[in-house]
């Protein structure tokens, strides 16, 4: 299954060319697997050279992704890869760049760079591996992790109130929000090429199954039984309907979202169609945050919630030095080393 | 008006006010009307740390220093010989410093109840009146009043006379000191050129400053003071941190690879981002990013990406990048990271300057992660050590730290400015791409330099992965092997010593050979040095001088000069720091002279401490 030496591509890529000869050395049954299976499917389709594709990851169980992609890689220090991707992307807009992450990763330590890059808006993948638990640190609590869990730091019940990393990311004006789950391979290779086809910071987050450390944390919606209740896959231009036998859709009532049975001679049309250019009504959607034991609770969106086009930093910045040459023209060292205002000695 | 001309050699004039009073501008002025002028010169300026503290008070007293004559001039002055006070506070704050008998040129505007009680001298006591300033020359204008008669018919507001009044004192020291005002009204043109009123008067007022010590009836001298033989060649003024920015695009230009600066606003290191993000024509790529460790971090994608990461910062924010240094040193790629020193710890005293942060330049890491580190000794060095960085840096693939401080980096003086082509030439060459898939790709195989080769994105059969982890000899891999991490550890160690074998050997500043006395220093204590040990010398002693640019690895020599010597002195403004490294390194009881005031030396400190040691 692995290829031991770099293969030079003369020929277009294949999956078996992102294989690198290291060990996977996650455990048995980590979600991570499947992702990486994925990711490495999903990437000879997009018309991309192996040589122009970077992954950049911080620390974590996540974050050992880049060894076992054969392409250039750089596994950094936690919660930083969000700042070092930003450099790269700024000084070789070419690149395709690809940050995996985790929910330790990015929205603990990391808060503060994942903010600042999505508003920034650098044309760059984030792939958050949220797996609600610290797993490399063998099992503490995480900024996803739910209210009252018991972990090896909180042994009575944790206190904290957790991130809705959807709703976090919309705050800080992301201009591509989507979620996906390791457990369904289609979903999440069609969310993959949707990330790289965004051309802004695209963020996936990606429901994976810590099986060690905080198994089943998502079985309801990626099992079988529970899946198609407590789910809600949304396609733009599509009306919101979920339930095993897609009996339930969604409307508004002015702005609260309230579930209706199509049974009861709620037509589609009244349901609500699916925008992925509406703001507001994306901000809705990320707040289908419900815990599943609450009655009437909402279903959890996995799709692209939010998709808009703005200007991104690294064109803007070559753009104004561009710009700034096409004016006064290349700078000429020796008139800045000699400077307006000089004098000689003889 | 009787007027009374002297040559003197050199001068040293303290210009202070309240932080609104445009004293820095006035000294900046001064300062490039006085270059321009073929002085040699040297400058401090004195800034308080608020924005704009309560007016009238001591703590919003904003200064600027300017020593310059006709020999050479290596510190900003002692003591000054003429103290220009706007108010009582900027009195107050600086009269210690003026020497015996100097001139006090005071705005008695500024010396109104108000200004007097805010100051600390109290409302009834007066300083101007009450004859405690007899042992100097006083001169007292009321300069708000005479600024603002000579623009009686502009339509301005007050508020927008009154702050002209730098401009006033301006004319009136470049009158006192036979200086042209021609170059203060370019800079005039181009400021102001699109508000004409506030052009039309500023000129008014510089000239009106200039005419009063024509007219004025007070009994005034003024002075001559000619220009300096200075070696022959082509000479423009210079700041160090604009010398350091300057060095930066320099070096990216002979190197043949992209600037890129990530870097977060910090006193006293900010002008470095604002001059670099002036300089888009050449391609230079500025981010301000959200805090430090963002700003080195994004260095360090760019540099992984082929550019060349930089950033700076002062204490507190080196402090911040400490665990993405060692990532750096891991990673092994081309990074300069800038401190430009202040007074700590924690956020101690951000415009004064300190030189406390070597130890944590060569130690501060977790884990044995070994940096070179290069300081620069005044404003015009801070291109010629930021150049040298830069070309270690980029030819040894490793991060590298430039030290500098507040007081070079705000500081001017006469630089002899190099051409492009005199510039050493910097030697950097990215892996090419693999035309054959036999020979696997090793991005930790290290050349005669101990370094590893630049293999970036978007080369062919290039891919591979880099990181923290400590990774096996040669191949990268992540290894927790025993054996190879100590190999790794002193690999790494080995491959910043064998710098010294690219650096020059350490020369003599000044003195014999071999003496009774050598004093050691590092940074930006050179000048104070230097005049120290003139005067010195003046009064018999014995000693030399050497100044350290490369302070690790240190000169392959420096070990066979310091034998030479009977006793080393070190002044450092810290509580020692490179004295433990010599006393490590080389086993010798080298004294330590240790002035921690957010000052520099005076010459006269370093002169006293070398009489003391020489008897």
């Amino acid at each position: 299954m692995n290829t031991n030496e770099n293969t030079i591509l003369d020929k277009p890529m294949t999956s078996k060319d992102l294989v690198t000869d290291q060990d996977v050395r996650w455990c048995p049954g980590c979600g991570d697997y499947s992702i990486l299976k994925q990711v490495q499917t999903v990437l000879p389709e997009l018309g991309l050279k192996r040589e122009e594709i970077v992954f950049i990851s911080g620390i974590g169980c996540s974050s050992r992704f880049p060894y076992y992609m054969e392409t250039f890689g750089m596994h950094s220090i936690h919660g930083r890869a969000t700042a070092i991707a930003s450099g790269l992307k700024a000084s070789r807009p070419e690149l395709s760049v690809w940050i995996i992450t985790g929910d330790g990763d990015a929205l603990s330590i990391g808060g503060n760079h994942f903010i600042h890059l999505l508003r920034r808006n650098f044309d760059v993948n984030i792939l958050l591996f949220n797996n609600q638990i610290y797993g490399l640190t063998k099992g503490q609590y995480s900024p996803t992790s739910e209210e009252g869990k018991i972990t090896k730091s909180t042994p009575f019940g944790s206190l904290d109130h957790p991130f809705n990393p959807l709703a976090l990311s919309m705050g800080a004006d992301a201009t591509f929000v989507a979620r996906s789950m390791d457990r369904d391979p289609v979903h999440l290779k069609e969310m993959l090429r949707r990330t790289h086809k965004h051309k802004g910071a695209s963020f996936l987050e990606i429901y994976q199954n810590c099986n060690v450390f905080n198994d089943g944390a998502f079985f309801i919606y990626t099992d079988k039984e529970t899946k198609k209740l407590e789910t809600l896959m949304v396609e733009h231009g599509k009306p919101l309907i979920f339930g095993d036998k897609n009996e339930k859709g969604i409307r508004l009532d002015g702005y609260a979202p309230v579930i209706v049975d199509l049974a009861d001679g709620n037509s589609t049309n009244d349901l609500w169609i699916h925008d992925e250019k509406d703001r507001l009504k994306a901000e809705i959607l990320t707040r289908f945050f419900d815990n599943p034991i609450n009655e009437n609770h909402m279903p959890r969106v996995f799709g692209v919630i939010y998709s808009e086009d703005r200007p991104c930093y690294e064109e803007m910045l070559v753009n104004q030095i561009a710009d700034t040459i096409s004016k006064r023209g290349n700078g000429n060292l020796d008139a800045l080393l000699k400077g307006k205002e000089s004098w000689v000695i003889s | 008006m009787a007027e009374k001309k002297e040559l003197l050699e050199e001068v040293t004039i303290r210009f202070a006010g309240d932080s609104g009073d445009g004293m820095q501008l006035t000294g900046m002025q001064f300062t490039n009307t006085t270059a321009l002028f073929g002085n040699d010169l040297s400058t401090f300026p004195d800034y308080p740390a608020e924005i704009r503290a309560p007016q009238g008070t001591l703590a919003g007293v904003s200064g600027f220093q300017i020593h310059f004559g006709s020999i050479d001039i290596h510190t900003p002055g002692d003591e000054c010989d003429v103290l220009v006070a706007m108010n009582a506070a900027a009195l107050k704050a600086n009269i210690r410093l003026l020497k015996q008998g100097g001139i006090i040129i005071a705005n008695t505007d500024g010396f109104d109840t108000k200004n007097l009680r805010l100051s600390g001298y109290g409302e009834e006591n007066n300083p101007l009146t009450n004859g405690t300033l007899e042992k100097y020359h006083l001169y007292q204008f009321d300069i708000t009043k005479l600024t603002r008669n000579s623009l009686t018919e502009s339509g301005l507001t007050t508020k927008e006379i009154d702050r002209s009044k730098n401009m006033f004192i301006l004319g009136f020291i470049y009158w006192m000191y036979n200086r042209p005002i021609e170059n203060s009204i370019n800079f005039l043109n181009e400021k102001f050129s699109k508000k004409q009123d506030i052009l039309d008067s500023n000129i008014k007022v510089l000239k009106a400053g200039y005419h009063f010590g024509e007219t004025t009836e007070t009994f005034m001298t003024r002075y001559d003071v000619k220009k300096a033989k200075m070696v022959p060649g082509a000479y423009r003024n210079i700041m160090g941190n604009q010398a350091t920015a300057y060095a930066m695009i320099a070096a990216s230009q002979k190197a043949g690879v992209n600037l890129f600066y990530g870097t977060y606003p910090i006193t006293p290191a900010s002008d470095i981002l604002h001059e670099l993000s002036k300089q888009k024509v050449f391609g230079v790529k500025t981010f301000q990013a959200e805090d430090e460790i963002a700003a080195i971090c994004s260095a360090i994608g760019a540099s992984f990406g082929g550019s060349f990461g930089t950033t700076a910062s002062s204490g507190p924010g080196i402090a911040l990048k400490t665990e993405a240094m060692g990532l750096a040193v891991n990673l092994e790629l081309p990074l300069l990271i800038i401190n430009v020193q202040r007074g700590g710890p924690s956020t101690g005293l951000p415009t004064k300057t300190e030189q406390s942060d070597l130890l944590q330049a060569i130690y501060g890491r977790n884990g044995e992660a070994p940096i070179p580190v290069i300081a620069a000794s005044s404003p015009g060095d801070c291109f010629g050590a930021a150049y040298a960085a830069c070309r270690i840096a980029l030819e040894h693939m490793t991060p590298v730290i430039l030290l500098t401080d507040g007081y070079i980096a705000t500081g001017a003086e006469p630089w002899q400015y190099p051409t492009a082509e005199s510039l050493p030439p910097i030697h950097v060459q990215f892996e090419k791409p693999k035309t054959n898939a036999e020979e696997k790709f090793l991005p930790y195989k290290r050349d005669e330099k101990l370094s590893r080769p630049w293999a970036i994105p978007g080369t062919k059969g290039l891919e591979h992965r880099i990181g923290g982890l400590e990774k096996q000899h040669e191949t990268g891999n992540i290894s927790y092997d025993p054996e190879n991490h100590e190999f790794m550890v002193k690999m790494r160690a080995a491959k910043v010593d064998k710098i010294a074998d690219y650096i020059p050997l350490q020369k003599l500043d000044s003195g014999n050979e071999k003496a009774k006395v050598l004093v050691l220093g590092w940074g930006s204590t050179y000048g104070s040095i230097k005049t120290g040990l003139i005067q010195a010398r003046a009064e018999g002693c014995d000693v030399s001088h050497a100044h350290l640019r490369y302070v690790f690895p240190f000169p392959k020599n420096l070990e066979s000069i310091l034998k030479n010597f009977d006793t080393v002195l070190i002044p450092e403004m810290n509580n020692g720091q490179l004295i433990k490294l010599i006393r490590d390194q080389f086993l010798i009881p080298a004294i330590g002279l240790n002035k921690i005031k957010g000052l520099p030396f005076n010459a006269s400190e370093i002169k006293d401490k070398v009489v003391e040691l020489s008897k």
